[in-house]
Formats: C-alpha cells, structure tokens, sequence
C-alpha cells in the first residue's frame, strides 16, 4: 500500500518538521492588553525563513495585533519577538527590517504610483540611479508601468492594490506583512492575486506573513495556516491538516464545512477506534486511534464531501452507514448538497456533497426519498475538544 | 473619474429645481450685485452738496432725456483722483501687507491648535470645538474693546510682566501695528483653525503608520505626508483671515496708533469726516478688485479639489 497522506503536496517545505531549524520569526510567550481586554495571550509561536505564513480567525481574535506587535505599532504588554535573531524590543517601526501591505492600503494621495514605490527606498538614501531602477523592477513585477505616472484616486480597486503590494516589497523587506491585502477586491480578482501572491513570493523568495479572515485565502496562498481564537493559537499547521486533522471542534468548524456527530467510544485498539453515535444511533469505525477511553464522549467530525449518497436502505448493524430521508436539496453548480435527516426519529441532520461529474443525471435523487449514507473509515476525525 | 461625466448628464428639470438653483443667484442679485451697482454709480459721480450728497441723482420722473444727460455726466474722476494722492495706493499696500503677516501669524498659531485638536482623544474633540467658536458669543467690537485693557500701558499684560519682573517700564502695544496683529490673530484664529481641523482630523492615520513602516521617522512623517495633505485646509483658511482683514475697520480703528495705514480706516475718514461718497465709493470699488483676485484663486483652487476627492 501506498503511503498515506494529508490532502495534495505542494512544495517541499517542511522547515517546521525539523526541531533544530533555526526560526526566523519568533514569538515568545507574548502577550498584549489593552486595558482589561487582552488581544493576546501567552502567544508563542515559530515561522521560517521563505515560509508563507497566514493568520487566520475572526474578527477581534488578535491575529492583526499579532502582526501589528511585528511590524512595531504595537508593543507587547509581555513576552519577546526576534525577526532573523534580532530581539525587535525598543526598536521602533521605521527602523524594523519588515514592511506592511496596509488593509486600507494606505497610498500616499499626494504622491503619483512611482513616487510611492520610491517612498521607502527614498528614506534609505539610496542613490537615485537605483532608486528608478528598484521602481522600475517593482512596476514590472506588479504591471503597473503604464500607471506609473498616475495618482492614486486615478486607479483602480485592482491597480491600488498593486501598488500598495510593489510599495511594501520594494525596500526587499526580511519579512512582508499582509493585512487583509485582498479584501477590498471582487472575489475573481481575488483569487487571481491569490495566486500571484504565491508565485511573487516564490520568485523573490521572501518570507511572507498574512492576516485574513478569508479561510479560502489562508489555504491557497500558505505554507501553514495558525487559527486563533481570543488571543490564542488552536492549531498551526498545513492547510491539508488544518482541514483533514482539525485539532478542534472549533477549527473543524471554521474552515469549512463539517458534520459534527456526537458520540461515544464503544472500542479503542490500535488498528482503530469504535464510536456508537449518541443522536442518530449508528456504528462508527474509524482508522484513528484515540486518547479517549471506552465509554468517553467524543465528536466524530466528517466533510460533508466525504459522505457517499445513494438511494436505499442500508444495512442495520453495519458500520459506517445510516439511513436517512433527503430533507433539501442545493443546486450549486460544481457540486450540489444534500440534508438528510438521519437517526431514530429523524432528527438530526447529516450533510453531503458529491460533485457534478456529468450534465445529464439518470434517476436523480428527489425530496423525501430514502438514502442511504455511507464513509470510509478515513474519512472523519475523532475530536475530544 | 469617469463615472462623473456620466452623472453630470443633462437632467430635466421640473419648475422647482429651476426655483432651487435660482434661489442662490437672486440672493447674490438683490444682496451682492444691486448694492455693488449702486456703490459703483456713486464712484462715477460727483461730490455735491446735498442730500445725497452727489451728482447726479437719477430720479426717472424727469423722463428719458435727463437720463441720458445723467448717464453722459458719468466720469473716472475719482478713480484718477485716487492714483494722484498717495494717501490711497499707501494705504492699500499697508493693508495687503498687514493682512498677510496676520494671515502668516495666525497660521504659524493656528496649525498647532488645528494639529492637537485633530490628534487628541476622540471623545474631546467636540469639546476642543466648541471652545474654538466660544468667542464668537461675544460681540466682536467688544472683544476688540477688551484687548485695550490687556495691551494698555497700565493694562493687564503690563502689569504681570512688571510684576514677574521680566520688564522694569510698561511696554507700549497699543495703538502700534503690534496691537493690530494681535487683533487680527486673536479675532480670526477660528476662521483658520476650523477648516484646517477638518482637513487635519480627516487624514487617515494609517498613511502616517505606513510613511514610518517605510522607514520615515514620526517628524519627517509629518512633513513628507500631514503637511503636505491639509494644504488645502490652510489655503482655505489663510483665506478666511486674508480677505476680511484687508478691509478691517475695527482692529486699526480701536487698536492701532495713527500711523496704522490701513484702508478701512482711510475709507471710514473719507465717507464719514469727509463727506465724500464718490470717492469712498471708488475706494471701496477698487478694494473689492484687489480682493477680488484672491477670491477668484481660492474658488479655483477649491474646485480643484473638489474634482481631485470626486
């Protein structure tokens, strides 16, 4: 048998894997309040050199604090930051050897396209002759040459966005800060620069740190991905594992979609582990094995995508099935999504998806008709928090 | 941009807008352009004594031939009495000159108010607001009368100053230009520190946040990007100070010594002790074209702007 995997491999870059590579960001225990409320708490957290890293949560979940404390604009109330080994304690912003791409993108109005681009390296006294040519570099990378001479309220949402993008680069900062950078774009243009994103940081081969909101956004440009919630990371890792290996409920259910089924371990072994759901009343067998106990509550967490449909009754007693009535049905084009109601009484509901393969569908399935709704025993996670 | 030009498309108007648009010219009609032709009639006439006391009068009783004969009596007379005597060119120049040092001082104390109004707490700033338009619930001739008993010889700055022991003889303030910038200054700080506030205040800190990630320390922040954004603020508001303090009466009047040349004060002495309407009259006519350039620069200027925000 093959070896298994979490989810597509995207590059080798596992720095993370490795406990003796050198970090080239830090943070170390830190925390940050504001007043009573505290934005950050005991934070500690490793990325490294080249890395795309993103900070995901909701709002107020201090992730843009986190990267405000690296930028310089905010100082810790507790703890340190080291950028390449550097304690950044005491140094203020215009100093730091990191650059921000501003959610409002901040573009000075006053100042045409490569007079902004030229702003930082201005600062730096760089002699003119490579000042053009760094700008020049930057307009090229961004495909803004044709806009060079304009002003900011003269472009548009797309270009603004790139400038902001070609100002924050071209100092070639140890570290690029993205705050929401896409946020203010329409959701093609989205995930168009998504990946432009990544090929730029590939080809400058630069460390990039982004905040977002936007679950689709952490997972296509990021090498790993830390959910936070009020002030705390719940799970750094991959995008694969953050949506395969939800450490959480709370992760399960941010990124993406989920069934969150109650259960109770019936059998622990190390082949695998035995859940007897609690609501619906159906045999669960999973490949994982488990810290909890027989007789344990737990939550079995399944991708809706992962559960098979098919018209029928199943078999009762059989593991990794139930029989369900379809509830609602949800035409989206690339998949469509079904509720079915599952359990004694028919109460609960239960999720899946199954992607449109073919424009024609013989004998499709309708309202209230019996289903029966099956997985593999990879396909879900048992989670104990 | 673009989308603009779409808007501004022709649009059928109903009787109402027509009156809405109309209201703002007839107010300029009756109250601006109708006392301006009568002023400027009078400055073609002549002195006389009467009432009123110039010639001619039109009185259209008479008919249609002593109209005419009155329209042909019409002279520049006074306007070229005007560049004979000295007096007046001086004291247009004293005024334009003193008009702008106030203007230049009041900015020099005004942008720092504006500054912290716009960068102190926000929960303050209505009360920094109110505090900055409070004087004018005082009569302005009365806060001017006030200022006699502050600059004074035995006023009240002089007595603190010899009181500290800073001074061992009162200085002498009023009734010099000293005492007329510090009118002007005092009675038009609002006028500049209110529009330049609101340029100020509206200044998105984050372009400050990013000049200094970009390695610009807070000070040369301030005047590679604050500066440099509420010019508009401060052209509006050197404004404001710059033309009503050309024709200032007041201040000269109460504050200034008899030296203090300014053309409120030569044309109150010439319509009032002189009795001479159409000299006055052609005084003030020639007062409205100086400022009258000024005026112009500023509208452009604020069209300017309003295209560039749109």
């Amino acid at each position: 048998m093959a070896k298994k995997s979490v989810g597509p491999v995207r590059r080798e870059f596992t720095p993370w894997e490795n406990p003796d590579h050198p970090p080239f960001i830090e943070f170390r225990n830190v925390s940050k309040k504001f007043g009573d409320f505290t934005a950050v708490r005991n934070l500690s957290l490793k990325i490294y050199e080249r890395e795309f890293f993103a900070l995901l949560g909701g709002s107020g979940c201090g992730k843009t604090t986190l990267m405000r404390m690296l930028a310089g604009f905010e100082t810790p109330t507790s703890g340190q930051i080291f950028l390449d080994g550097q304690d950044l304690a005491g140094i203020p912003p215009y100093r730091r050897p990191s650059n921000m791409m501003f959610q409002s993108y901040a573009l000075f109005p006053h100042m045409s396209v490569e007079k902004n681009i030229a702003f930082g390296l201005k600062q730096d006294k760089l002699p003119q002759a490579e000042i053009d040519d760094r700008v020049a570099e930057m307009l090229r990378l961004t495909k803004l040459e044709q806009f060079a001479k304009r002003k900011p309220h003269q472009l548009s949402g797309g270009q603004r966005q790139r400038v902001a993008l070609a100002r924050s680069l071209a100092k070639r900062p140890k570290v690029l800060l993205l705050d929401e950078p896409l946020g203010a774009l329409d959701r093609k243009l989205r995930e168009e620069t998504q990946f432009e994103l990544m090929n730029l940081q590939e080809e400058l081969k630069m460390t990039f740190l982004i905040v977002t909101h936007d679950q689709e956004e952490a997972m296509t440009v990021a090498d790993r991905i830390a959910v936070m919630d009020k002030g705390e990371l719940i799970q750094v890792a991959t995008p694969s594992e953050i949506y395969e290996a939800p450490n959480s409920i709370y992760v399960a259910d941010f990124i993406g979609d989920v069934n969150l089924i109650e259960a109770t371990v019936s059998e622990v072994s190390e082949d695998g582990t035995k859940l007897h759901s609690t609501g619906e009343g159906f045999l669960i067998e999973s490949s994982q094995t488990t810290e909890a106990a027989p007789g344990d509550k737990v939550w079995y967490a399944i991708r809706p995508e992962k559960v098979r449909i098919a018209k029928g009754q199943g078999d009762a007693g059989a593991f990794n099935q139930v029989t369900g009535i379809v509830w609602d049905i949800g035409y989206l084009g690339d998949v469509s999504i079904i509720h079915a109601k599952v359990g004694a009484d028919n109460r609960d509901i239960l999720r899946a998806t199954f992607a449109n393969v073919s424009r024609m569908v013989e004998d499709p399935i309708t309202w209230d008709e019996d289903v029966v709704l099956s997985f593999d025993r990879d396909a879900g996670v048992i989670l104990t928090r | 941009m673009d989308e603009e030009v779409h808007v501004a498309a022709p649009v059928k108007r109903s009787l109402g807008g027509w009156l809405l648009i109309a209201m703002p010219y007839l107010w300029l009609l009756i109250f601006f352009l109708a006392p301006f032709l009568i002023v400027f009639k009078i400055s073609l006439s002549e002195v006389a004594i009467a009432i009123p006391p110039y010639l001619p009068t039109f009185d259209f009783s008479e008919g249609w031939e002593t109209f005419r004969e009155n329209l042909s009596s019409f002279s520049l007379e006074n306007y070229i009495w005007l560049t004979e005597d000295a007096l007046y060119w001086k004291s247009y120049l004293s005024s334009v000159i003193i008009a702008a040092t106030s203007t230049v001082l009041t900015l020099l104390i005004g942008y720092p108010i504006a500054y912290g109004m716009a960068r102190s707490p926000q929960s303050w700033r209505p009360t920094l607001l109110m505090l900055v338009i409070l004087p004018f619930w005082t009569s302005f001739l009365i806060r001017v009368y006030a200022w006699i008993g502050i600059l004074k010889n035995e006023g009240l700055l002089n007595q603190l100053l010899l009181s500290l022991g800073l001074i061992d003889e009162p200085l002498v303030i009023l009734n010099t230009n000293i005492a007329v910038y510090i009118g002007i200054v005092y009675s038009y700080l609002p006028f500049l520190v209110l529009p330049l506030y609101a340029s100020l205040e509206k200044l998105d800190g984050s372009l400050l946040e990013a000049a200094e990630d970009l390695g610009c320390p807070p000070w040369k922040a301030f005047w590679k990007v604050t500066l440099p954004l509420s010019i508009p603020g401060m052209i509006a508001g050197c404004f404001l100070v710059f033309i009503p303090a050309v024709g200032e009466f007041v201040i000269p009047d109460l504050l200034g010594g008899s030296d203090t040349l300014m053309i409120g004060k030569t044309l109150w002495v010439e319509f009032f002790n002189n009795r001479d309407w159409p000299v006055s009259s052609a005084v003030a006519v020639i007062l409205l074209m100086i400022l009258v350039i000024p005026i112009v620069l500023f509208q452009n200027q604020q069209q300017k702007m309003a295209e560039k925000n749109g």
